[in-house]
């Protein structure tokens, strides 16, 4: 945004006449947007979490939190943050205290990066990197790795267990999320979040020719971010907390705000690629500049779009029951995977082909499911008729 | 001394750091977290470097990939709530002599110059650059290299079939 810009610039120029180096102004800005992530992540997270207890309440015929507060509880989540933070600091005995430590811290980071390529509303990127979706999948798997540090310092068998589960359901769900989102990536031609929304003008959302891949992704996304029906790393009642049992007030605390932050973050990738990202109508308020009232409607836009994203995932998680582990890595490798390869291979025939090549792909697409369908049922009668027989 | 230069020798000396740790440490398991270190860093001073695309891909692989793949390793040989395993070193006078001929033929490298290493062209995007250089001038060594990857996914589903 220009305003911005301005204000940055101007910053730099007073500090550059008094003789600073740049760094220092540099650090400051970015000490200051980082301040204002950070914050808004624990709003956010706080709000989401109360949101999630209303829903979940409300679905199963129930009300939830209504008293702290007054209206219908919402300072709910204010007060369970304030009772984290004056809980004990427990760390197990023989549990290995630096990665124990070290374990929340990275998770945190890792979900906090991911806010630096969110695109926000028109100019309101904290940077526009040009690989700015690869840049958020590297940062992601960093927070697999911090999960596992967490289950084993934790010196307890079911956290180990949890966190084996957990890294081995991210590290599989990656893969199709990668190829899903290479969908967006190849008609828009170009990795930058800021232009990956800017391809999709004129109500041309990319939602509606890659609609697999955008159901795709969203499956991966509650994947990764170990939502029900993706459960089971957290199973509450299975693996007692799964990977995060030993934690105990702010820690858990860090852990707990790390997972709501990346929910947003996964919701901000779908919106930016598939749902058109800040794009929707907007009106040119009299008091303001044109270009602040065009922000603040695309923030708001934005913002709309993400939240009823995580309506869904949390309306999901309240409605579908959990897969066990074995189904749950069958879904990606055997269902997931070959969906999102499909999908990666029809939009390169289309992109470089045209469009008439789709009627190809579906024509040979119903033979071959045709042919598969019938040589699976022969087959089932050969073993039907030899076990009559034998 | 610009400031550049000053990022460099930190993260050069946090890299080095978590790569001593790696290489001294006598735990495993922090072993393998000081390695996550060390490839970040790694991957930061790619992107000193201008190579972007490869220090996402850095991350992404290297972290997300081959750190955890090692953590399962020591997890899973280790037994489930053991003490992490001591580290062993028999190769000791070998290795220090390795080490000396990789330093003495770096050292030399750097000094003489390797002519256009020392200028790297300032692309503005690398993604693209190396898109098409993979599937036109190298891409006998890309599909060398995706079968070499096939061969060792067979090999290890072959390994761990029960029989």
């Amino acid at each position: 945004m220009k305003m911005l810009t301005d204000l940055v610039n101007t910053l730099y120029a007073i500090t550059a006449a008094w003789g600073i180096p740049w760094i220092i102004p540099a650090l400051v800005v970015m000490s200051i947007v980082a301040g204002i992530v950070v914050g808004y992540i624990a709003v956010a997270s706080m709000f989401m979490i109360w949101w999630e207890r209303k829903i979940s309440a409300h679905i199963q015929v129930r009300f939830g939190p209504m008293r702290v507060g007054g209206w219908h509880g919402w300072a709910q989540s204010i007060a369970d943050g304030i009772k984290l933070l004056l809980k004990e600091d427990i760390i197990p005995a023989n549990a290995d205290k630096v990665v124990f430590v070290l374990a929340p811290m990275v998770v945190f980071a890792a979900a906090l990066a991911g806010y630096v390529t969110i695109p926000w509303a028109p100019g309101l990127i904290v940077r526009d990197l040009n690989i700015g979706i690869l840049y958020m999948i590297s940062i992601s798997s960093l927070a697999v790795v911090g999960i596992i540090m967490a289950g084993w310092s934790s010196n307890n068998k079911y956290s180990v267990l949890g966190a084996m589960r957990s890294a081995a359901q991210a590290v599989s769900y990656e893969v199709p999320l990668v190829l899903s989102l290479l969908g967006p990536v190849m008609i828009a031609g170009s990795m930058s979040m800021g232009k990956l929304v800017e391809a999709q003008a004129g109500g041309k959302w990319f939602v509606f020719p890659q609609i697999v891949a955008f159901l795709v992704y969203f499956t991966c996304a509650l994947a990764e971010c170990n939502r029900l029906p993706f459960d089971i790393p957290e199973a509450e009642s299975e693996l007692v907390a799964g990977f995060h049992v030993e934690y105990s007030g702010m820690r858990f605390a860090i852990f707990f705000l790390a997972e709501y932050a990346n929910m947003f973050t996964v919701a901000a990738i779908a919106v930016a690629l598939f749902l058109g990202g800040w794009k929707g109508p907007w009106i040119l308020v009299p008091g303001l500049p044109e270009e602040v009232a065009h922000v603040l409607f695309g923030l708001f836009w934005f913002l709309v779009k993400c939240y009823f994203l995580i309506f869904v995932m949390m309306w999901l998680r309240w409605t579908l029951a959990r897969l066990r582990v074995d189904q749950l890595m069958g879904l990606a490798w055997k269902v997931l995977l070959p969906i999102a390869f499909a999908n990666l291979i029809v939009t390169g025939l289309v992109l470089v082909l045209g469009l008439q090549i789709l009627l190809y792909v579906i024509g040979i697409g119903i033979v071959v499911l045709a042919a598969v369908g019938l040589l699976r049922r022969a087959s089932s009668d050969t073993v039907r008729m030899q076990k009559a027989q034998g | 001394m610009t400031i550049t230069l000053a990022i460099f020798y930190f993260l050069a000396a946090f890299t080095v750091w978590a790569a001593a740790v790696v290489v001294f440490g006598k735990n495993i398991v922090r072993a393998a977290v000081a390695l996550i270190f060390s490839f970040c860093g790694m991957a930061a001073l790619y992107v000193l470097l201008d190579a972007e695309f490869l220090a996402a891909v850095q991350v992404l692989i290297y972290v997300g990939g081959i750190t955890i793949l090692l953590l399962f390793a020591i997890m899973l040989t280790s037994g489930i709530g053991a003490k992490a395993a001591k580290v062993v070193n028999d190769q000791v006078l070998l290795s220090v002599v390795a080490g000396i001929g990789l330093l003495v033929g770096l050292i030399y490298a750097s000094v003489a110059g390797i002519g256009p290493v020392s200028g790297p062209p300032r692309l503005p995007e690398t993604a693209p650059f190396l898109g098409k250089a993979l599937l036109t001038t190298y891409a006998l060594p890309f599909e060398v290299v995706s079968i070499l990857l096939l061969a060792a996914m067979i090999g290890a589903i072959i390994l761990a079939r029960k029989e």
